[in-house]
């Protein structure tokens, strides 16, 4: 396909213009989270680093950004293995109710943490489980189930029968075939889904501020919404602590940015 | 290898998923673990959600069965009839308003075969990784009174229009609706982007044959030939608009008044502030009944156009 040189211009003015605007909030929180805190720190320079540390020790961030590790480790390691198998299942065996089961699974990706969070918490507070990893956790353990299940399946489903096939042939049990075969070779798809998964754990904010009514056990992104409620004067630090609330999934995302895209956009393709 | 096999190349082959063994229940003890998870975190809770909502309840005393009470209660609130005009708003602002931005950018990129179409990538779909906490951050201090915007009309000369964007009753909302186009836009133009990418050449040189100018390339065969994206972007965009919650809580609390409230802030605040958790619960269930039959309906429309 030709076009001509203007055209050219024109659809470079566009590329550029379109990446301002989706650059300037991120640019502006940069600019803010490194200027001077307070006029003292003003006359002191223009550049201010130190911001970072001050807005992690003010915040208590060791503490929140802790908490969302350990979150993240238990929702993701816990989803992923419930996941394979289930999707296993799912993707490689027939059985009674299978099409029925499959879509309870579906439901649960439609449905929003909204509707599910109010007798939640009422639930775990009776069982005494509110301000406990389980109950920040274990909800969002069953909405990336959901979601897992769905993606483990399609997964499975693509593997050449074959293969599986010869394994069977050769006496490898169900388990066997799974552990030794089929996961190794998902490598890709599996990763995909952990980043994901990490990526809406890390970012989850109504499951969490619920969760912990007491705010002991609260996640980064809370802690940024309770340090935005108590300095409501001075933008630097508050920007400091939102961009380190932010960190771990970008770094990851400029990381793995084929699995990101692709995941969030075939995930959702119908099939 | 980068690439997943698509699930339906081989998906049909016949012969295979045979449990021939006889372990009739080999099955169901790999779903079992999951499943247990499940039901007791999402489809309990979803069935308690139902039940709760037929109730009266202020979170501490005594329930009393109102049965349909709070679902006629949503349109005879206000309150809450401005929170789900609101989600109607944000629905443009999500969905409509990027997915008409996407078109045109992903048409004109696809046209052009512009160089640096990676990057290009990388940078639009970064919004899409960012907590929505971080975004709202960065968004109210770019509407804050001495905050970017307005330094910014101010550097042109257009003093009179600046204001305290977020505390203002008419432009908090499309305010606060633009920050979702932010975060929309660049998904809808990298999924768009992926699927122009599969309309074959001869197609547009048929066309160019034929005398068709960029205009009409554009509407007979580029939009016709991502219906498939399109509707997978909408349907993503608008259930994103109908769980906004962080960016509310974040931005503006549902203020001025009741502004820019939405039904999932509205599930919150009942339910843990003001104390209607009935209401709440029908509040959470309506909302999930109006997310199936907008999926449903986006779906539903793009099949039979096709």
């Amino acid at each position: 396909m030709r076009v001509s040189a203007t055209e050219r211009t024109l659809n470079y003015a566009i590329l550029i213009g379109f990446s301002l605007v989706v650059l300037t909030p991120v640019a502006s929180i940069l600019a803010a989270a490194f200027g001077p805190a307070n006029a003292s720190a003003a006359r002191e320079g223009a550049f201010h680093p130190e911001n970072f540390a001050t807005a992690w020790v003010e915040g208590r961030f060791g503490q929140y950004m802790g908490t969302s590790v350990l979150v993240a480790v238990v929702v993701v390691s816990l989803a992923v293995v419930l996941s394979i198998l289930s999707g296993y299942a799912f993707g490689t065996m027939r059985f009674r109710g299978e099409q029925a089961l499959f879509y309870l699974f579906l439901l649960g990706i439609m449905v929003p943490a909204e509707a599910i969070i109010v007798p939640l918490f009422f639930d775990l507070r009776t069982f005494g489980l509110t301000d406990t990893v389980w109950a920040v956790a274990l909800p969002q353990v069953a909405q990336s189930v959901a979601f897992g299940t769905y993606w483990m399946r399609a997964y499975f489903k693509s593997v050449n029968p074959s293969i599986m096939d010869a394994a069977r042939v050769d006496g490898a049990s169900k388990g066997r075939i799974l552990f030794s075969i089929l996961v190794p070779m998902g490598r890709p798809a599996i990763t995909t889904m952990v980043v994901l998964m990490f990526m809406w754990t890390w970012n989850e904010f109504l499951i969490p501020l619920v969760m912990s009514p007491s705010g002991e056990f609260r996640t980064a992104p809370l802690g940024l919404a309770f340090f935005q409620g108590q300095y409501t004067q001075g933008t630097a630090l508050l920007a400091a602590a939102a961009v380190m609330v932010a960190l771990p999934v970008v770094v990851l995302y400029f990381l793995m940015q084929r699995h990101f895209i692709k995941g969030m956009l075939e995930g959702a393709v119908k099939e | 290898m980068r690439a997943l096999p698509r699930a339906s190349s081989t998906s049909g082959a016949p012969g295979r998923h045979t449990a021939r063994q006889g372990h009739a229940i080999t099955p169901y003890l790999f779903i079992a673990p999951a499943f247990i998870i499940y039901a007791a975190f999402m489809l309990y809770p979803l069935a308690r959600a139902v039940h709760l909502s037929l109730y009266d309840w202020d979170g501490l005393t005594l329930a009393t069965f109102v049965g349909a009470g709070n679902y006629t209660g949503i349109l005879a609130d206000a309150r809450l009839r401005a929170a789900f005009g609101h989600a109607g708003a944000f629905i443009f602002f999500y969905a409509v308003l990027p997915c008409g931005l996407g078109l045109v950018l992903a048409a004109v990129l696809t046209r052009a075969k512009a160089r640096g179409l990676a990057l290009f990538r990388t940078l639009v779909f970064l919004p899409q990784v960012i907590a929505m906490v971080v975004v709202s951050v960065a968004f109210k201090q770019i509407y804050a009174p001495d905050g970017l915007l307005n330094s910014g009309l101010r550097s042109i000369g257009l003093d009179g229009l600046t204001r305290a964007w977020l505390g203002d009753y008419v432009f908090s909302l499309p305010a606060v609706g633009l920050i979702g186009s932010w975060v929309s836009t660049g998904l809808v133009t990298v999924l768009l982007l992926a699927g122009m990418a599969r309309i074959p050449t001869e197609l547009f040189e048929a066309a160019r044959l034929d005398g068709a100018g960029a205009v009409r390339e554009f509407l007979y065969i580029i939009v016709p030939s991502v219906r498939a994206e399109l509707t997978v972007a909408l349907t993503l965009t608008i259930v994103a608009s109908l769980k906004t919650f962080d960016l509310i809580y974040m931005t503006t609390s549902g203020g001025p008044g009741s502004s820019t409230t939405v039904p999932s802030y509205e599930v919150y605040r009942r339910a843990f502030e003001t104390g209607q958790v009935g209401s709440a619960a029908a509040i959470g269930v309506t909302l999930t009944i109006i997310i199936f039959l907008v999926t449903l309906a986006v779906n539903r429309v793009s099949e039979r156009g096709a």
